[in-house]
């Protein structure tokens, strides 16, 4: 295994008298589809917000590609190259789907707020490219067709993917999904499968995602943590998760035996 | 002809016309009329940079009059002789350099803005951490704070006694020509990237965050120039009136504003200068409702204030009718009137 882009150590954070996170180690692997599952809060998405800055651990420390984050603001950990989606969709509502995809082309440009007042050499030509590169990419992952709606105004599923498009805007090298498949019909989280496995591929991605879905998580995750309570009850391959007693018992009971059942059937069926 | 070309000439063009107007209206009109006229100019200078700190920063900003005081003093300052400051300073005798110093008009009006967006800056640091309401508060304690130091710095500001024989600066052409630069550069940022994301952090700004903003110095940014706009509208203002003292300043001027950019349309520059046009004139027209009427035979003595009543419950109005103002978030544009409402703007 390759040294991984994100390394976990003894993460902890506690609110109050709450630990909501406690001591958690993960690594993940580089270009890998990963996955952070875990009873409502046992504090995964706390983990995101430390990851992402929004909150700082009481210790512990998380290291991005050999750097340490730990503590530094949201804007700059984006500059560094972490991206995330939120579980509750949170795009500019008063701006086009497209603008949304500009915000986040925003990120490492040089010109100053006052050049275009004074035509200042460049500004124009830098203006224009934001806004080419937010066309190529909405292009690239086909949604040109919602570009100029209201961001807001959108179908709930194309919000969701608005909302990871934007994120990749600032062309992050890491992905933070939380719970991507919230609310869609099996159809429309097969779709979404594919689409996160291709994104990996395409973009040169690691990603990880919380999910509740656990066709979801089975489906595209090649490594998955466990969290209860705050702890790492498990760690291991979709394979490893299912057959483990204390996952099953914390959790996951039938929602897996539902899985492996319907894995049967379709094994059945190929008989 | 592309659009672009064309929006560029009709815009020109009618500002153009906007001259040609004024030239007219300064020769033929009587005084008061064009004092309204200069007023309008004023306040859409003032309701465009609250607007772009409130309607499109999203800062629930009240320190509008401390920024036009700062303005207006420091334009006073800078134009009065040091012969005139000498005579007119009776409390204490005026502090170096101001005791020396004597600009030029448009340098005294410029350096009113940089000194009110210093001073926003000193202020902006500590509170725009704060948001909503707290910020409300906030900066309406920094307008009143702005106001006692001017009562009490007697030897720069001439304390309560104020200053007198301004010379009237601020004539139509100056005011408009103001007014269309605030415009210029209000539309330009707001056009701009910087204007993107600025209108992103007041939509969600954990989101703005993620996307690698640093909102933080946005917000200052975009608080400070609206600041600097204040500042030039004060520094007009003390030119049109030729007189200023701190009891000028209070929270009514910056209630008036604030009425007009919600009357007109939080985040709608169109909204702001017909919201200006529209209550600078109800200002004045509404003085009827002050002396004694009658209505249907009922006589109602003259009760003065009666047409800030009058105002009040039109402002409680539309309020409850029609929250989003006049314009709404729209923007008047040429392609909107000549029916092509996609593409440019």
């Amino acid at each position: 295994m390759t040294a991984p882009i994100l390394d976990i150590a003894d993460l902890t954070r506690s609110f109050g008298g709450v630990m909501a996170v406690n001591g958690l180690n993960m690594a993940v692997p580089h270009g890998s589809i990963t996955g952070l599952i875990g009873p409502n809060g046992a504090g995964k998405t706390t983990v995101f917000n430390m990851i992402s800055g929004f909150y700082t651990p009481d210790h512990g420390r998380i290291v991005l590609d050999g750097r340490d984050i730990t503590g530094l603001t949201p804007h700059i950990i984006c500059e560094l190259g972490i991206a995330r989606t939120f579980q509750n969709i949170r795009l500019f509502g008063n701006a086009t789907a497209l603008e949304n995809v500009m915000v986040g082309c925003h990120v490492r440009r040089k010109k100053q707020w006052w050049m275009p007042l004074v035509f200042w050499p460049g500004t124009r030509a830098e203006e224009k490219d934001i806004r080419t590169q937010a066309e190529a990419l909405i292009h690239r992952l086909d949604l040109d067709k919602y570009a100029n709606e209201n961001a807001t105004a959108l179908p709930y599923g194309a919000q969701r993917r608005w909302e990871i498009a934007r994120a990749l805007a600032p062309h992050p090298a890491f992905l933070l999904l939380d719970e991507p498949a919230a609310g869609m019909n099996p159809q429309e989280s097969e779709e979404l499968m594919r689409f996160i496995k291709r994104l990996r591929d395409e973009f040169e991605l690691t990603i990880l995602l919380i999910e509740h879905d656990m066709k979801v998580v089975m489906g595209v995750c090649e490594r998955i943590w466990v969290l209860e309570y705050g702890r790492l009850i498990a760690e291991g391959s979709a394979e490893e998760i299912r057959a483990n007693p204390k996952v099953v018992e914390a959790y996951l009971g039938d929602s897996i035996d539902d899985v492996a059942a319907g894995k049967r059937e379709e094994a059945h069926a190929e008989n | 002809m592309t659009t672009k070309t064309r929006n560029l000439v009709l815009t020109l063009a009618a500002v153009g016309v906007a001259y040609v107007v004024i030239f007219i209206i300064d020769n033929h009109l009587d005084a008061y009329k064009i004092r309204i006229l200069n007023l309008i100019a004023i306040n859409a200078i003032l309701a465009v940079s609250l607007n772009f700190i409130y309607g499109f920063g999203g800062m629930f900003s009240l320190g509008h009059s401390g920024f036009m005081a700062i303005g207006a003093y420091t334009s006073a300052l800078l134009i009065l002789s040091p012969a005139q400051k000498e005579m007119m300073w009776m409390l204490q005798d005026v502090a170096w350099p101001f005791s020396v110093l004597q600009t030029p008009f448009w340098f005294s009006l410029i350096a009113g803005g940089f000194v009110a967006a210093a001073f926003s800056l000193v202020i902006a640091l500590p509170v725009l951490r704060l948001g909503g309401d707290y910020l409300g508060i906030a900066t309406l304690g920094f307008a009143e704070i702005i106001r006692v130091l001017i009562v009490n710095w007697a030897s720069i500001t001439n304390g309560s006694l104020g200053i007198k024989g301004i010379p009237p600066h601020a004539t139509l052409y100056v005011n408009y020509t103001c007014l269309f630069v605030t415009l210029y550069c209000i539309v330009r940022l707001l056009h701009s990237n910087f204007g993107n994301v600025i209108k992103a952090i007041r939509d969600d700004e954990i989101a703005a965050k993620v996307m690698g903003i640093n909102t933080f110095r946005y917000r200052v940014l975009a608080f400070c120039v609206g600041a600097f706009f204040a500042g030039i509208g004060g520094a007009l203002q003390g030119n049109l009136i030729t007189t200023i003292d701190p009891n000028m300043f209070t929270f009514l001027l910056t209630y008036n504003v604030l009425m007009i950019v919600v009357a007109g349309g939080l985040g709608s520059i169109t909204g702001s200068i017909i919201g200006s046009i529209i209550i600078t004139v109800m200002l004045e027209w509404l003085r009827i409702a002050d002396s004694a009427f009658s209505i249907g035979g009922l006589t109602i003595p003259g009760v003065p204030g009666m047409r800030m009543v009058i105002f009040a419950v039109a402002l409680l109005a539309i309020i409850l009718y029609r929250r989003e103002g006049i314009m709404g978030m729209h923007e008047f544009s040429w392609n909107w009137l000549f029916g092509r409402g996609r593409g440019n703007k």
